[in-house]
């Protein structure tokens, strides 16, 4: 019977399918950072249990760090808040009493637990990867089976290396043609949620698809799938390709030898067979895809930039016009504003969606040899990882940022979800490369506006929104 | 985890759709390496006109008036009736034990976010699934009737109103044994051990580069 890729890698790490309709599903990959594991360890610890295996997990902190240089040097000593500093010693003394890999604050290889399972080839092709944090989608690039869990699940899989999972249905996101120039992976994720909804893909593994999907890079389809939970998706998927095993060759955990050849011939079966079944499938065009914005708390409140702000009489139904009334009331604007008078405040270059070395590259293109504008009182460029920070440095763009007037920062979630110092005031309005809007994400009162690394580069160029696409073509 | 069989309470109602992890749990409290006491940041940016941060005095906070939940008859409400997509966002527990903490045993909405759902069912907390055309009418029901009540009887799966009235709803049939058992899963789940050991012997023949590769004395 034809399978899909979820299918396959499902049935690949089947342990036992129990008689009340639930199934063990083995975990090759646990990714574990400072915030959702601490209670985790302290129910192994409580019921006298040790981890299974001390060779699966990968943890390394990152979303309550600070990304201050000054901070950075000056270890945990040096962090202002004791609250973070407890909570980044927990994880170190659990990774020492179990015996668990740990890329600690002060490794190189430190990062955003997205970002350095791939780029430490922690994770592989074909793998199941779980981790404490929603965007463990992000690893489906690699046609992984990845997903976020709970810290109960954080506890189960230390201690029995399972999940205990129902099969969840297939749903395919066909996206032919081409993206047109300036329009990258992000758009094309906001215009995906914007179609189908946050709720669009719940219950579902999404698997990416198409000449689009194709063509992109390992790390813009990391983008796409990383934002599949804000689809409703924990799954987002992307089939193996030579693009994917090219991406994989020499990284430090993964295969040589006869091993690689072994594992690559493996690999390259990983893709939906031609006739298998999604119970649900979505088609774009490339070409229709435009840079988009949110404008709303929603991830689905997202326009192409050449739009306006809403009016509350769009809405569909009851709920839905409540819904856009409190978010043009939170987000301070009014319906028919065109987006690109939206001025902003603040610029947030990072995240484990946006803050590899491609999407560097493609936010210092178009911040070279400008400025940022007068109203913006701070553009961060926080890379996502130690190694992200070197390539960046080696190719010169963190001066490109700095000549420009943004700033340069250590690897951390930092104002994502605004755990640490940065974050924005009350009222604040952010460009910003994350992947949630939601009231107070980026602190509260925080008004949040979602875009790709170019246009919020772009936007803090302008001081406003703007459509990055007449920027490029003047490069 | 405390067992959930049967459960009669006050509902309290959440008009809102699209409710994230970040406003019933918001992220100044994930700093906490505890698993108890969020009951009291629940919902803290509708709930209080301050912000809030962890250990902040209670008598420093503000609550907002126009928060129903802060209305004297909600209080020792424990069934949260709710819109859709409840939920969404983050993995957090943080979420489920902030509900738990707060009274809640049992919530009623036309649907969840997956990982909310599933980590409310590790955490003795029933989501209940009702069509919006139900909810809607529970909701007109408990504005207008004060002291409103639901029992929610997981047994035999159904809510039963004040008119005596039974609202069937679905569970998968392991997740309802476990809440109604108030199961430990990790020790269920390590009955099976000889069929892991055995199911890793196998991968580990078949794809020797996934074990062995991570070390903590020489990563």
């Amino acid at each position: 019977m034809p399978r899909t890729l979820y299918d396959k890698l499902w049935d690949a790490h089947l342990v036992e399918d129990r008689a009340d309709g639930s199934a063990l599903i083995y975990i090759d990959r646990h990714i574990v950072h400072e915030v959702t594991s601490p209670q985790a360890f302290a129910g192994l610890r409580a019921a006298g249990r040790t981890p299974w295996r001390t060779d699966t997990t990968l943890a390394t902190p990152d979303h309550n760090v600070s990304t201050l240089p000054a901070e950075r040097r000056g270890g945990y000593a040096a962090l202002p808040d004791a609250q973070s500093r407890i909570q980044l010693e927990a994880l170190d003394a659990n990774c020492g009493e179990f015996n668990l890999p740990e890329y600690r604050l002060d490794d190189p290889r430190q990062g955003i637990v997205h970002i350095i399972g791939p780029e430490s080839g922690a994770v592989l092709p074909g793998m199941t990867v779980v981790c404490g944090d929603s965007h463990t989608s992000t690893n489906g690039a690699l046609g992984c089976y990845a997903c976020g869990i709970g810290t109960s699940e954080v506890e189960h899989v230390l201690a029995t290396q399972t999940l205990v999972a129902k099969k969840m249905r297939n749903m395919r996101v066909q996206v032919d043609g081409q993206l047109g120039p300036g329009v990258s992976p992000k758009d094309l994720i906001l215009a995906i949620i914007g179609k189908i909804g946050t709720a669009g893909g719940t219950g579902h593994a999404i698997e990416f698809s198409g000449p689009v999907l194709r063509e992109m890079s390992m790390e813009g389809r990391m983008t796409v799938c990383n934002m599949a939970i804000e689809a409703g998706a924990r799954v987002g998927l992307v089939a193996v390709d030579q693009t994917t095993i090219d991406y994989v060759e020499g990284r430090d955990h993964a295969p040589r030898g006869d091993d690689w050849q072994r594992a690559a011939t493996y690999w390259r079966t990983l893709y939906s067979d031609p006739d298998a079944h999604f119970d649900r499938t979505v088609a774009l065009q490339g070409e229709e895809i435009a840079p988009h914005v949110s404008w709303g708390t929603s991830p689905e409140m997202v326009l192409p930039i050449s739009g306006r702000v809403p009016a509350v009489e769009s809405g569909r139904d009851a709920t839905e016009r409540n819904s856009i009334a409190a978010a043009l009331d939170y987000m301070g604007l009014q319906a028919g504003t065109p987006l690109t008078e939206i001025p902003i405040d603040r610029v947030f270059i990072g995240s484990c969606t946006n803050a590899r070395i491609e999407d560097l590259r493609a936010a210092a293109a178009v911040v070279a040899g400008r400025k940022k504008a007068a109203s913006v009182r701070q553009a961060l460029v926080v890379p996502g990882s130690g190694r992200v920070k070197q390539q960046a440095e080696a190719e010169g763009l963190d001066q490109v940022f700095l000549d420009a007037g943004f700033e340069w920062r250590e690897p951390g979630c930092s104002m994502c979800l605004a755990m640490n110092a940065d974050r924005l005031a009350a009222g604040e309005r952010c460009a910003s490369t994350s992947n949630r809007n939601f009231e107070g994400r980026q602190g509260a009162g925080g008004r949040t506006h979602l875009a790709s690394p170019q246009m919020a580069a772009a936007a803090g160029i302008a001081g406003h929104l703007v459509d990055v696409r007449p920027m490029l073509a003047a490069c | 985890m405390q067992p959930f069989t049967r459960h009669r309470g006050l509902v309290g109602p959440l008009d809102r759709a699209n409710v994230d992890t970040d406003l019933i749990t918001p992220k100044q409290y994930l700093k906490s390496i505890e698993r108890s006491g969020f009951g009291r940041y629940l919902f803290d940016p509708l709930r209080y006109l301050d912000e809030g941060w962890l250990d902040k005095p209670e008598n420093e906070r503000r609550p907002n008036p126009d928060f129903a939940l802060n209305q004297p008859r909600y209080r020792g409400c424990s069934v949260l009736l709710t819109r859709a997509n409840f939920g969404c966002g983050s993995s957090r527990e943080h979420a489920p034990w902030a509900l738990a903490d707060y009274g809640f045993r049992a919530l009623i909405a036309p649907s969840y976010a997956d990982i909310f759902y599933n980590n409310c069912c590790k955490n003795g907390l029933l989501p209940v699934v009702q069509p919006e055309a139900v909810v809607e009418r529970l909701f007109a029901e408990t504005l207008a009737n004060p002291g409103y009540e639901l029992t929610i009887d997981l047994e035999q799966q159904h809510i039963e109103t004040p008119a005596g009235e039974r609202l069937a709803f679905h569970i998968d049939a392991f997740r309802k044994g476990c809440l109604l058992a108030g199961l430990d899963e990790i020790g269920l789940t390590l009955q099976s051990a000889a069929a892991i050991k055995a199911y890793e012997q196998q991968r580990a023949a078949a794809e020797p580069w996934v074990f062995g590769v991570l070390d903590r004395a020489r990563l």
